[in-house]
């Protein structure tokens, strides 16, 4: 058979991953939904939640696109539609690809069209990623053990703990925000964009409380995600212009 | 004996992800037998280097991290459909912020499954119609005029996700939000490997609050 990263028979595959990762989101999603009626959970908040997180997801998920449109460039379209569905994160497709071409001394500015190479970096991206998908079935039930331990033993520092590991991840990424700004005011534009979708959810928390605007509740995080991306799209040009 | 539901989610949720792992092993498989193109170990292996050691090391990381906030069902479906911090973990603590119940309850568990799940199949969704409108929709996504808005993803989400946090717990928060700033100002390359620093960042955080815990004041 002929090879081309654009073949049907790569389209097929890709096809065949997506159904797969739908038909897991749509088994986990239903059982979820039963199992709210079940504990005679408030349904309608339960819906509030499939409506606000599909609302929210909206924005990353174009940025996955454009994640996936970057490395079709070199690999065609359907490998990395594949490894951004499942698993994948450009953060670590890119490095993954990148990597490959360098050992195999080619340059990732045009479209591989040597089928080894290119079966080369599929196997890289894969086994790459892995370790993160096998560890979740061995080492899950372990972990929620010695937390129910630790909560057992002590509730309120089981809360503080679970409270200080996202405390870590917010704190990461806020930090992060602040790595370009030496280099004057282009590298502030992310922390004034921080700034703006905090300012955007305090004034939704405030809506909220002071005039009893409870439907916001749901979707505050979605609303001042975009407000700080349109933000971004006024300040950057009038910054650099 | 009937199994209880935390043990039933367990076995489907092992059941799906071997199932995953299967399928992700068959796609390099699928090319290398139809275009018979077998690389040879030392090309993998070559590229592996460059990437394994971090990678492997940030996964073994991030599912210690996040399993807790993500729940029983959500970590099995977060590690397969992936970009689990920009994506499945915010959207796992909005949901169950917004319906004011914690992780780790019969509730959570619910919330975060459905707020996983959801964003799963939006994603997917959106990148298949994507791919398929993508002559029509490359420009528009390349144009200078929106190039801002999605480099600057990651402050809109975690500006927003943040500041409720960290208001709610700032005596706590403040030690390592502070660290991680000047520790970015020192070190900017650090940006690249900010999922290695996630877990530094919530050592501090659980350090901060033993101590304050321990002295009352938390």
């Amino acid at each position: 058979m002929n090879f081309s990263p654009n073949s049907t028979l790569l389209f097929v595959v890709a096809g065949g991953v997506i159904i797969f990762v739908l038909a897991q989101s749509f088994f986990f999603l239903i059982r979820a939904y039963r199992r709210a009626k079940e504990l005679g959970m408030d349904m309608k908040q339960v819906r509030k939640t499939i409506w606000s997180s599909a609302l929210f997801t909206i924005a990353p998920a174009v940025s996955i696109l454009l994640g996936v449109i970057t490395l079709s460039k070199f690999l065609g379209l359907p490998l990395p539609w594949i490894r951004m569905s499942v698993i994948g994160a450009i953060t670590y497709e890119l490095p993954a690809a990148t990597s490959t071409a360098k050992a195999l001394g080619i340059s990732l500015s045009e479209t591989i069209t040597d089928p080894r190479i290119y079966s080369a970096i599929a196997w890289v991206m894969t086994l790459g990623i892995l370790p993160s998908i096998i560890l979740v079935p061995l080492l899950l039930k372990k972990i929620q053990k010695g937390l129910l331990k630790m909560k057992n033993k002590d509730a309120k520092w089981g809360d503080l703990f679970s409270t200080s590991l996202f405390l870590g991840m917010i704190a990461a990424f806020s930090g992060m925000v602040f790595a370009d700004v030496r280099n004057g005011l282009e590298g502030w534009i992310p922390v004034f964009v921080l700034l703006c979708s905090a300012v955007v959810m305090g004034v939704c928390g405030l809506l909220i409380k002071k005039c009893k605007m409870k439907w916001l509740e749901n979707y505050a995080l979605p609303i001042s995600m975009l407000a700080a991306m349109i933000f971004a799209m006024v300040i950057t040009p009038a910054i650099l212009g | 004996m009937k199994r209880s539901y935390e043990e039933q989610t367990h076995f489907w949720g092992k059941l799906w992800t071997w199932t995953a792992v299967f399928v992700i092993l068959s796609v390099p498989v699928i090319i290398c037998v139809a275009y018979d193109c077998w690389p040879g170990f030392t090309p993998v292996l070559k590229g592996l280097l460059g990437v394994a050691p971090i990678f492997w090391t940030v996964g073994a990381i991030e599912v210690v991290t996040f399993t807790p906030m993500l729940g029983t069902a959500g970590s099995y479906l977060s590690f397969v459909t992936g970009n689990v911090t920009s994506l499945k973990v915010p959207s796992a603590l909005n949901a169950m912020e917004s319906a004011k119940v914690k992780p780790g309850t019969e509730e959570g568990e619910v919330y975060s499954t459905i707020a996983i799940a959801t964003s799963s199949i939006v994603t997917a969704v959106i990148i298949a119609v994507g791919v398929f409108l993508l002559a029509q929709l490359t420009p528009i996504l390349n144009s200078p005029v929106l190039k801002p808005a999605f480099d600057n993803i990651l402050p809109a989400l975690f500006g927003g996700l943040g500041v409720v946090y960290i208001s709610k717990n700032w005596k706590i928060a403040v030690t390592p939000v502070v660290f991680m700033v000047i520790l970015f100002l020192l070190v900017p390359s650090l940006a690249g490997s900010v999922g290695v620093l996630v877990p530094v960042g919530a050592l501090i955080s659980i350090g901060v609050a033993r101590i304050l815990y321990k002295k009352g004041i938390v």
